[in-house]
């Protein structure tokens, strides 16, 4: 192996990390074995090589030494990396030629057995320095960012990361699946722990957004495709048609008062009923109503039109179509939500078998003033219950469909525990596993409800029955749980019961994800970049996740993310320009063939095969390459790589490893 | 050589988005597996070189895992896939060589999945002891 302008001279750091590495792994004995390495010029071990002092180690002996590669071992590239590329290109050096060792994650932390772990380090120090060796500068250009922003959800949090970017002046688009903004939240009926109504706070939120100069708002809509990079996205978005003129229609409702055609409502969970043309609920925005084509004897059976007669504005349009709209953004929120565990799944709760089972969503539209009922608990033969079980962490909490904890319900559950109390004026008994009430003012909303004279058992409730064994159960539901706090098994009869449904990801939650390419987590939910230090980044740059799609996560944690989101945004477009990944492929002219199996291979399209001087070359679009590699390995003669994984690099890294000598 | 006492030596090539990243998570999460395993960063699987893959068994690895994320998660698409295609290319290339085809493992492992990274090696580890050195590991001084 040889290499052009002479042996480098390379500097290699072990650090300590305090004794997260040093207490398993012997530092100065891997750093007396880096100074021996080829081309290693100085070698150190230090405490914290990421701190000042331990960056001004590299940048000083980059002066000193004239070091043109440096190796720090230390933790994984994906926590410091671009500090020590920042502390070499502050010493004049350019980054890509700093090169680093995994000893922590890897090594110090899964490791007990000093004299393995510390062989292990050496060997990956050795890697790195072999990588290095033939490692070369590379260049970054700065590419402009596109200062539109796409939000994809309408639920609150992607309400308020729009309002929030709008709000600065930049152009959002915010694109909603179903027919009005709102989501989840514009269900409910109050919020905890203050009780505030929630279409009181939400609904002013709704409308500035149709208002807002600055939002575009593409209901019934759906993303199709997404194409770009980073600060330049291509978004392909459906407008489904509503068969209603946006622009004319003025809201009235007269045209779903006389449609004869009736089926449940979809935002009423059930309970109460929509027309064939109809606005989800009163508050909806935009107040456009859209036509159920499977409903609408019109589209079934070529009859009827009995809304257009009635229409004064004239908006209806039977001709209209899907169509495709594109939209340019440079970055993406995405806010879609989540779903509620299907209580159907635990049969023994009986959920969909027995009358007066709900689910906690369902009793959200009960108690609702505008809500199918006016606001009235009732049971389904019309009569006000006297005694009501609320079951917490359905489908959460529970190795056998959910095992995490969903987070809302026990708050929520509180809830609806005052406002049953408070409507019906029934005896409400709360069953729960824990009591979570981890939040501001929460504990104290918890007292409250007690205080008010809830009664809470703990236990996790074992089936909810009509099977009475005593006289005092006749009629009633029964509800059989263990009290873990007396030990003792009780059968308590109900009237209604209340399951609190837990949170799920969405069921297309696998396609948005491959849409926006962004990974998911055990349970479903979208990944973001760090569970700790960054939150609301995911692996895509210019992709952003918030509110439950990411987890479950009540209201004030929603608006929150959606904040950190809409500021990440803001920095990108304030900023005005993204660097690019400068470890893109490359061709050697001389070598390729001209065969255009890249240009097959790529999912980008950045090779692309043109005639130069009548003779077939490839060529890489560095705009478009990711660095994913796949061209370079089907490429038959070897002209085309991958910058900073170049096969002289990887192979290095093996021979080192392997402990061949350079 | 294959008497008691032999330690298999692997290399892992995992890719940044997934499996490097589980790594990571095992470590994050102090979940202990045997150091067996050196592992080398690509940016996808799909980026292994079968030129790599023989490189690290004529030197004497035992093992070698390609780590890539689960089918429909590759941040390049569809970079797993060509390369769950080139490994059943890779282990015809090793039956010729009289090699056996676990010689090379590929795994799935999600950047959640640090438990799983860990699980995989211990099990590696443990199926090598079981096949013994490799025929093309060089007879070690040490």
């Amino acid at each position: 192996m040889t290499r052009e302008n002479g042996a480098p001279r390379i500097g290699v750091y072990v650090c300590h990390c305090g004794t997260n590495i040093a207490g398993v792994v012997d530092v100065e004995q891997v750093a007396d074995y880096a100074r021996g390495l080829p081309s290693v010029v100085v070698a150190r071990d230090y405490k914290y090589m990421c701190s000042d002092p331990g960056q001004n180690l590299i940048k000083d002996d980059i002066r000193e030494f004239g070091l043109d590669r440096v190796v720090v071992a230390s933790c994984s590239p994906r926590m410091h990396e671009p500090t020590f590329r920042r502390a070499c290109q502050a010493a004049g050096l350019n980054p890509y030629l700093f090169a680093m060792a995994n000893i922590r994650e890897h090594c110090s932390w899964v490791h007990d057995d000093v004299e393995l772990a510390t062989e292990k380090a050496k060997a990956l120090v050795r890697a790195a320095v072999g990588r290095a060796y033939y490692q070369e500068s590379l260049e970054t250009h700065g590419v402009p960012v596109n200062p539109n922003v796409l939000v994809v959800g309408g639920g609150i949090a992607g309400i308020q990361a729009a309002l929030e970017i709008a709000d600065a002046d930049r152009q959002v688009y915010l694109v909603e699946r179903e027919p009005s903004i709102g989501g989840h939240m514009a269900q409910f009926d109050k919020t905890f722990p203050t009780l505030d109504c929630a279409a009181c706070i939400l609904t002013p939120k709704m409308v500035s957004v149709g208002q807002h100069p600055f939002i575009k708002l593409m209901s019934y809509s759906e993303v199709v495709e997404v194409s770009g990079f980073v600060g330049n996205y291509t978004v392909k978005v459906r407008r489904k048609a509503r068969y209603v003129d946006e622009e004319k229609c003025t809201g009235c409702g007269l045209c779903q008062t006389k449609c004869p055609w009736k089926t449940d409502s979809e935002f009423d969970m059930g309970l109460g009923k929509r027309k064939a043309i109809y606005m989800p609920f009163p508050q909806a925005i935009p107040l456009v109503p859209v036509i159920d084509t499977d409903l609408c004897v019109y589209f079934q059976k070529g009859k009827c039109r009995v809304c257009e007669k009635f229409c004064e504005a004239n908006a209806l349009d039977f001709e209209q179509t899907d169509r495709i709209e594109e939209i340019e953004v440079g970055s993406i929120i995405v806010a879609t939500g989540f779903e509620t565990f299907d209580a159907e799944r635990i049969p023994r709760y009986s959920y969909g078998r027995l009358p007066n089972v709900v689910t906690s969503l369902e009793l959200e539209r009960m108690v609702n003033a505008s809500g199918p009922t006016g606001g009235k608990i009732v049971l389904e033969d019309g009569s006000t219950p006297e005694r009501v079980g609320i079951v917490h962490c359905v489908g959460s909490r529970d190795v056998n469909y959910n095992v995490y904890c969903s987070r809302v319900c026990c708050m929520a559950s509180l809830k609806l525990a005052h406002l049953v109390r408070e409507k019906s004026g029934a005896d409400v008994y709360n069953f729960y596993i824990d009591m979570r009430a981890g939040g501001k003012g929460y504990e104290e909303f918890y007292r409250r409800v007690m205080e008010e004279g809830t009664h809470v058992i703990r236990g996790r409730v074992a089936v909810v029955s009509a099977s009475p064994q005593v006289p005092e159960e006749e009629g009633h539901l029964i509800v059989q749980v263990e009290d873990t706090l007396t030990a003792v098994v009780r059968r308590i009869p109900m009237d209604m019961v209340i399951l609190a449904v837990g949170m799920e990801p969405r069921e297309d939650a696998e396609e948005v994800a491959r849409l926006f390419k962004i990974s998911r987590s055990a349970d479903g939910f979208f990944l973001e970049k760090h569970p700790k230090l960054d939150p609301v980044a995911t692996t895509t740059d210019g992709v952003f996740v918030v509110g439950a799609c990411q987890g479950p996560k009540d209201i004030p944690d929603t608006v929150a993310q959606a904040s950190a989101a809409a500021a990440r945004a803001l920095a990108m477009i304030s900023k005005g320009q993204v660097v690019p990944e400068a470890a893109t492929a490359t061709v050697d002219a001389a070598l390729c063939q001209g065969c255009g199996r890249c240009e097959e291979i790529c999912e980008f399209g950045a090779p692309i095969v043109t005639l130069e001087d009548g003779v077939p070359v490839s060529s890489v679009n560095a705009a478009m390459c990711k660095g994913c590699g796949a061209c370079a390995v089907v490429c038959p003669t070897g002209a085309i790589s991958v910058r900073h994984f170049t096969r002289d690099e990887i192979l290095a890294e093996i021979d080192a490893l392997a402990g061949v000598p350079a | 050589m294959n008497g008691n006492g032999f330690e298999p030596k692997i290399v892992a090539f995992t890719c940044n988005w997934c499996s490097y990243a589980a790594a990571d998570l095992a470590g994050t999460s102090r979940i202990h597996y045997p150091p067996n395993v050196r592992t080398v960063r690509v940016m996808c699987s799909g980026m292994v070189d079968p030129i790599f893959v023989l490189r690290a068994l004529e030197t004497g690895f035992d093992g070698v895992l390609i780590a890539g994320c689960h089918f429909g998660d590759c941040h390049y698409v569809s970079g797993n896939v060509r390369a769950q295609e080139r490994v059943e290319t890779i282990r015809r290339l090793l039956h010729t060589l009289g090699l056996e085809d676990e010689r090379l493992k590929l795994e799935w492992i999600s950047a959640a999945e640090g438990g799983i990274f860990a699980e995989t090696i211990e099990k590696y580890v443990v199926r090598l002891k079981e096949l013994g050195p490799s025929p093309f590991r060089k007879e070690a001084a040490a």
